[in-house]
């Protein structure tokens, strides 16, 4: 594990990248934009065309892609804490999928856009409270029962969201196919999302040891004074929290949850500091939230003026990144 | 209400009419049990007569059936949920049958790990801590493995690493369910000494064992348990016997002597 100055100093470069993201956000885009009209923009000087394209647009979607890459880093890392598994991702149990049936049954009856939110959300919520409700039925939670509930829940909601697709209209199908893919364009306001990526790294980060604890197993953790029952109730609750909130905001974007943690870890584990969660929450959300603001730039000015919805790319750029790190695992163990 | 009697006249580990049972069935009934500091007990009985369940439950890991069971003072189960925990963790350490590791993670980093109860919920690994673990490490001839990565380990260093991080946990209760799997005889007597000496200091253990020669030389008490909630405790000279084993077992064993030891081979 790394001692506590070498963390702070790795969370101090990760947060000049995450500024580096955002600024490079603010400045890319069909419309030119100086650093000065930038630093107008950001000390909320009112100014001309740039200035307000600033404030009005890149910066709210910028810190929209901020809060989702890190919300879902955050909840991956959660998510694989609490079933033991470098694979888990914040999707697994079937979060995503709840969230996609509100939001396409919402798109579906022509509601307005913060219904859909409001329905993506209680999609969620709903898919949780199931999920946990029939995993937790006799007490029992154990990690296979979890993760199975979750995937057939998951399985359901993807064939209801496949039966909305099928007889949808014609117009609303684009609509419904980028929010599956994940898209930043309709992020209304940044703030909720950013409000609940604080309070999340706030509440789990006094209790990253015993994280690292419940990761070793839940014997082990016990039997040194961890409360397994709670710990992971609380875990469980507060990655679908995460998850919930990031997917109402910007759709199902796909891999940030699951590469991301594990880029991390493993870059921790080169660097011979293991997986020590004290760092590993923190960084995540840091270099989640950085891609996605990244992989969103690329997104709208790649094949500018027309937008790309920011999942396709970060599912592009992380199943390459994805294969490469299972290619390689085998040899870790040599 | 126990703090200002002296350390040594409070039982480490006290059970009274204890009842435990998993799955319906019953592994004992009645049973009075008490571990002081300085004793060495170990567990010896079939496959399945309870062993591990009842060390679990001593450790406060799962909950009793019936009577009561008391870890320094502290009564279980509730001593082992909440707030409590931690100071249980300080008491007592638990060696698991099984070791796993479903993450990447260094042998300076597993025993470290040991350290948990003993630290606050902002505190960092102190330079301390780290020389704690490394002659935690050194105890079980793992010097130089502190940047090994867990999962190449062999079984028998694996083994010995929980046992490292068990000690580095400095508890005054060791609870070891089966300490010598995967390791080799040198290892085994290595890690027996290394635990009769921590009795020696003034800690208690107790250990699941399947040789009775092993439980002869290094425990002082053995407790065994005969699977139909039946079961028999004391002083090893006066309950390890040719006759109680072929009970335990229900195979013949013959003793043998050597050394002034005491061995047992199956008949």
């Amino acid at each position: 594990m790394p001692s506590r100055r070498r963390a702070l100093l790795v969370l101090a470069a990760l947060i000049g990248l995450a500024v580096l993201s955002l600024l490079l956000a603010l400045v890319a885009g069909s419309l030119p934009v100086s650093v000065a009209d930038v630093f107008c923009a950001l000390s909320g000087g009112a100014g001309g065309l740039a200035v307000e394209v600033i404030q009005g647009l890149r910066l709210p979607r910028a810190l929209a892609a901020f809060a989702c890459g890190g919300l879902l880093a955050l909840a991956g890392a959660l998510m694989q804490v609490l079933l033991k598994n470098p694979l888990a991702d914040p999707y697994v149990l079937g979060i995503s999928g709840g969230a996609a049936v509100g939001a396409l049954a919402a798109m579906l009856a022509g509601l307005a856009l913060a219904f859909i939110n409001l329905l993506a959300f209680a999609g969620a919520f709903a898919a949780m409270l199931l999920v946990f409700g029939l995993a937790h039925g006799d007490s029992s939670w154990t990690r296979s029962r979890l993760l199975l509930t979750g995937v057939i829940v998951a399985a359901g909601c993807g064939a209801v969201v496949a039966l909305i697709l099928s007889i949808a209209p014609e117009d609303g199908l684009r609509g419904m196919l980028f929010w599956l893919m994940g898209d930043l364009g309709h992020a209304v306001s940044p703030w909720p999302a950013l409000t609940v990526l604080a309070v999340g790294l706030l509440v789990t980060l006094p209790f990253a040891r015993e994280l690292n604890l419940l990761a070793r197993g839940d014997t082990l953790a016990h039997a040194l004074g961890v409360a397994i029952a709670p710990a992971k109730r609380g875990i469980y609750v507060l990655a679908s929290l995460l998850t919930a909130v990031a997917v109402t905001t910007a759709g199902s974007i796909g891999f940030i949850g699951l590469v991301v943690p594990h880029l991390v870890r493993l870059a921790m584990i080169r660097l011979g500091w293991g997986n020590d969660q004290r760092l590993l929450l923190p960084a995540a959300a840091l270099v989640g939230g950085s891609l996605l603001v990244l992989a969103d730039t690329l997104a709208r000015t790649v094949i500018a003026p027309q937008q790309l919805p920011v999942g396709v790319l970060t599912a592009l750029l992380g199943v390459p990144v994805f294969l490469f790190l299972l290619g390689r695992q085998p040899n870790e163990r040599q | 209400m126990n703090a200002s009697e002296p350390a040594m006249n409070r039982p480490l580990l006290e059970a009274i009419r204890l009842e435990v049972g998993i799955g319906g069935h019953r592994i004992c009934r009645d049973l009075d049990w008490r571990v002081d500091a300085g004793d060495s007990w170990a567990i010896l009985g079939r496959n399945g007569a309870g062993k591990s369940t009842l060390l679990a439950t001593a450790a406060g890991l799962r909950a009793q059936q019936g009577g009561r069971l008391s870890v320094a003072g502290l009564e279980l189960p509730h001593a082992s949920q909440g707030a409590g925990m931690r100071a249980m963790a300080r008491v007592r350490g638990y060696l698991s049958q099984h070791q796993i590791d479903p993450f990447a993670s260094t042998v300076m980093e597993t025993v470290l790990v040991g350290r948990h109860p003993h630290l606050g919920r902002w505190d960092w690994e102190s330079d301390d801590d780290r020389r704690i673990a490394a002659s935690a490490l050194a105890e079980v001839d793992l010097d130089g493995f502190a940047e090994r990565e867990v999962q190449t380990l062999s079984g028998g260093e694996r083994q010995r690493l929980a046992v490292a991080q068990l000690l580095a946990q400095q508890p005054q209760l060791f609870l070891l369910d089966e300490p010598l799997t995967h390791l080799d005889l040198s290892h085994q007597v290595a890690v027996m000494d290394m635990f009769a000496r921590c009795a020696t200091a003034g800690a208690a253990i107790v250990a699941v064992l399947h040789d009775p020669g092993f439980a002869a030389r290094y425990c002082r008490q053995a407790l065994l348990l005969f699977g139909n909630d039946e079961w028999l405790a004391g002083p090893t000279d006066e309950v390890i016997t040719e006759k109680n084993l072929t009970r335990l077992y229900g195979h013949p064993l013959r003793e043998l002597g050597a050394d002034g030891r005491r061995w047992f081979v199956p008949g």
